[in-house]
């Protein structure tokens, strides 16, 4: 059996009881709030900058478009615009609806065998499209929400969002939909790569350690929204301190919870530039994806082309020309 | 290598149970049939493409004859591409591992074999690039899982870059369209920085950069062939055809597989060709020199494919013509459609196809200058320019199989499926999950349609056999058309294996036997010298 993730959730529980020790009873305060969240940031930027440009530095010599519909062709003939775009406007679509609907998955089927008539059957599944779906948008608006942590004024799309994140609030309290949605997405595709016995034979450790962080940070997030309510002015003041590239620990401390909650977001965002989590800038540069399919009908040239040896046509005739004679073919040189 | 065994059997024995054992640690069974052998050397040699260091050599040899530093060639090598091809870079950077992909490759539902998943047929290669290349591979080793570059890596390599068609069905499913057949592709030319490529593909490279064509078919007897068709094309309709070759100052330059030339039934459908041109009277010729749809460049490296590919636009120039038709094939379209222009156009000569009988300007060509036949004759039908008796089709019950790069690597769907349809009267589809862009691999692409993996390609042909056998079953299809040579070649052994009862036939010859000609004889054959109304009493009970 894979036990890959027993080392990714020993490695979080670590990390997150050394970031409770640290604040809590070493007194490392200002280790873990300002020096570690400013070096994981620019670890963040410079990493992720790095990455892309190390990207884009590549060169793209072929049109390689995969299709998945319908080519322009004659007019009568109906084109798929989005699955096999033509255009770089039908290309920008089929992004679109990549990067925010998550079309590929959409068609995602299970392969199965009825072993007795002999059949093979592919069932459309949209379990792993739900979660990601769940979990990727959960995740960005709790992001946004943070964003009250670290603006004074609270800008006006984040108090939105929070009214809307917030509608079940009639019914329960204090709750933040997405909170929880990110909780059960995250649980949700981690499941899958604990019971699913073809993902736990394609998993590494890399691929359980940012599931369980990023539980990590939600468990935490939501034990101090809900649980062990922590001072929140005082966070804002430390947050806001960092903002303002005035950093300052608050008087009268802050929990340690709050302490590892936010140690996890640091590591989080250091891990990302070198991971996985790179398909997030990544899904852009996919060149099966954001090329369009009209490489008959526009060149497009590659900048390493170089000239390689053929078999010319003089060559040819040279080698055949007196069987092309005698079979009566053209030649240039009689 | 064994007796292959019965269908039932071989379905039955099919086991998508994981091993214990990681797959890192699992040896690639290089065993004699799960392995195309070697090229021989004098291929290479020809080419002047790097070779091994030894005389003949198994792949099932402990030792393989690779210089000594063969991790440095490949090394490099790997650098390089990584700095050519912002796909590999990106594919190997981004895959979540999400098995999103893993069960839709054929290989690996006919195989149950894990490392035939696309997504870790991917990781053989990402393993030594996080190994190798990146910053967090060197620190993080646990956690990311690289691996040195080991003789036993190199031998996996070789196993699962020559089982993988290069379809592209995965990156239809994949989220960030990780297209494995990218990763295969550059596989192989690592692969081949050592001199280890496969006979089945080096070869007709070979021939057909000397002959031009892949079956070494010298200019006399390829002309000699086609008039052997055209001696059964008079038989069959009363019709004489007198084709051109190198004909200069012709007005459309015709090329398409030589598989069709030579083996049946892409030679019926060469039939078909002839016969429509001659029905239009179309101003074109064929080439001796340029007599080669296919390119198994491909299937090496992008500087060998390129190498065939010239030949196409060397020669319309030569010839003067306007344009160029392309004929029935499948990877043949892959190279035209996505690399042709860019490797060696500009296309200078001729003008934007334009078809002489409707007047139709071929747009999506107006670049490449090549159209594909499916493309014409779609159009040819739709303006009423081919006079047709559908019913010569009547005892044929006719599925359509897309064959992949027509499908994944252009959206060629519907223009073959209009033609059918207006020139055979049964016409049906196989399952939804299985045709146009989620069509499956005959098995045998990408130059693996070679004997000694016969049982393999069975297995990969499953998918694609076990869709044709349900609409067998069920509307007592009996013919499997397709537009693709490897398909002609590699369709009628899976389908007599696993569909008993089912023939395979290109698009065009169903077409040259609906063709009225004019001054024809009436026709009482089809194509294949067998009798047109022959009832399918026979084939419906199978
Ligand atoms: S679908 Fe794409 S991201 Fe998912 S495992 Fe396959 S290659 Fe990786
Ligand atoms: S390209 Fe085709 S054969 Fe290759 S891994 Fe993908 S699905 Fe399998």
């Amino acid at each position: 059996m894979n036990t890959a993730y027993l080392y990714s959730l020993i490695a979080v529980v670590l990390l997150g009881l050394l970031a409770y020790i640290g604040a809590e009873a070493a007194g490392l305060e200002v280790l873990f709030g300002v020096i570690i969240p400013y070096l994981a940031l620019i670890v963040f930027l410079v990493g992720f900058a790095n990455k892309m440009l190390d990207w884009g530095k590549s060169a793209v010599p072929f049109r390689i478009t995969t299709t998945s519909g319908q080519q322009k062709s004659l007019p009568w003939i109906k084109h798929n615009r989005f699955d096999s775009p033509f255009t770089n406007g039908q290309v920008v679509v089929r992004m679109l609806l990549e990067i925010l609907l998550f079309r590929s998955l959409f068609k995602n089927t299970r392969t199965g065998f009825a072993k007795d008539n002999q059949h093979i059957t592919y069932k459309w599944v949209l379990w792993l499209w739900l979660f990601a779906l769940m979990f990727h948008y959960s995740f960005f608006v709790v992001a946004v929400r943070h964003l009250r942590f670290f603006a004074e004024p609270v800008p006006f799309f984040v108090s939105f969002l929070e009214q809307i994140d917030g509608m079940l609030q009639i019914l329960l309290p204090n709750l933040f939909i997405s909170g929880v949605v990110l909780l059960a997405g995250a649980s949700l595709l981690l499941l899958r790569r604990v019971f699913l016995p073809k993902l736990v034979y394609i998993s590494r450790p890399a691929d359980y350690f940012p599931l369980f962080l990023i539980i990590g940070i939600a468990v935490t997030g939501l034990m101090m929204r809900y649980i062990s309510k922590v001072d929140v002015v005082r966070i804002k003041e430390l947050t806001m301190g960092l903002a303002t590239l005035q950093p300052s620990i608050p008087e009268g401390g802050i929990s340690g919870l709050f302490y590892v909650h936010f140690f996890f977001v640091c590591i989080l965002v250091a891990y990302i530039p070198f991971s996985k989590l790179m398909h997030m800038g990544g899904i852009f540069l996919s060149p099966t994806r954001n090329m369009a399919n009209n490489s008959r009908a526009k060149r497009h040239v590659n900048p390493w082309n170089y000239p390689v040896k053929t078999h010319t046509y003089e060559e040819y005739e040279e080698d055949f020309r007196d069987k092309m004679i005698e079979a009566g073919l053209p030649v240039e040189k009689e | 290598m064994a007796e292959t065994p019965k269908p039932e059997e071989l379905f039955q024995n099919i086991d998508h149970s994981l091993p214990e054992t990681p797959w890192e640690d699992v040896p690639p069974d290089l065993s004699e049939g799960r392995f195309c052998y070697p090229t021989k050397k004098k291929n290479l040699e020809y080419l002047d493409l790097p070779t091994t260091t030894g005389g003949e050599w198994s792949p099932a040899d402990e030792q393989w004859p690779i210089p000594d530093n063969w991790q440095e060639i490949i090394h490099q090598g790997f650098k390089d591409r990584l700095e050519k091809y912002r796909s590999l870079k990106v594919f190997m950077d981004v895959c979540v591992r999400c098995g999103a992909c893993a069960d839709k490759c054929h290989f690996f539902i006919g195989t149950g074999d894990p490392k035939n998943m696309p997504v870790l047929r991917a990781e053989l290669l990402r393993s030594v690039y996080r190994n190798d290349f990146t910053r967090a591979g060197k620190i993080l080793k646990k956690l990311n899982r690289g691996r040195p570059l080991t003789k036993q890596v190199l031998k996996e390599w070789f196993s699962y870059f020559y089982q993988c068609t290069e379809c592209r069905r995965c990156s239809v499913y994949c989220p960030y369209g990780i297209d494995t057949a990218e990763v295969t592709m550059m596989g192989r030319e690592l692969l081949s920085l050592l001199g280890l490529n496969i006979n089945w593909i080096l070869e007709p490279v070979a021939n057909c950069f000397r002959t031009g064509n892949h079956l070494g078919i010298q200019p006399h007897a390829f002309k000699d062939m086609v008039d052997f068709f055209c001696d059964d094309i008079e038989e069959i309709t009363g019709v004489r055809i007198n084709p051109t070759f190198n004909r200069k100052g012709a007005e459309i330059l015709f090329i398409t597989p030589s598989g069709d030339v030579f083996a049946d039934p892409g030679t019926y459908s060469f039939m078909g060709y002839l016969l429509l041109f001659e029905h239009l009277g179309l101003d074109y010729t064929l080439s001796t020199y340029a007599s080669e749809g296919g390119n198994f460049g491909l299937f090496t490296s992008s500087e060998v494919m390129k190498r065939l590919n010239a030949k196409m636009y060397a020669e319309a120039r030569r010839l003067g013509v306007k344009w160029i038709l392309g004929g029935e094939c499948g990877h043949m379209w892959r190279v035209i459609h996505q690399y042709m222009d860019t490797m060696n156009g500009p296309a200078d000569f001729g003008e934007i196809p334009k078809s002489p009988i409707t007047g139709t300007v071929f747009e999506n060509a107006a670049s490449t200058r090549m159209v594909h036949i499916t493309e014409f004759t779609a159009d040819l039908i739709y303006n009423n320019k081919l006079k047709l008796d559908t019913s010569r089709n009547d005892k044929h019950v006719v599925t359509y199989h897309d064959s992949c790069n027509p499908s994944r690597a252009m959206g060629l769907l519907d223009e073959p499926r209009y033609i059918l349809k207006n020139v055979c009267n049964n016409f049906y589809e196989m399952p939804e999950n299985t045709i146009r862009e989620q069509t499956f691999c005959c098995g045998s692409g990408s130059g693996l349609n070679t004997e000694e993996i016969m049982e393999l390609r069975l297995l990969g042909g499953l998918p694609r056999a076990n869709a044709v056998k349900y609409v067998h079953d069920k509307f007592g299809v009996n013919m499997l058309s397709c537009i693709c040579a490897i398909d002609r070649a590699a369709l009628p052994p899976l389908m007599d294996y696993w569909v008993p009862g089912v023939g395979v036939t290109g698009i065009h010859e169903l077409v040259g036997n609906a063709l009225i000609m004019e001054g024809e004889s009436e026709r009482t054959m089809d194509l294949r010298f067998e009798p047109l109304n022959e009832e399918t009493e026979e084939d419906a009970d199978e």
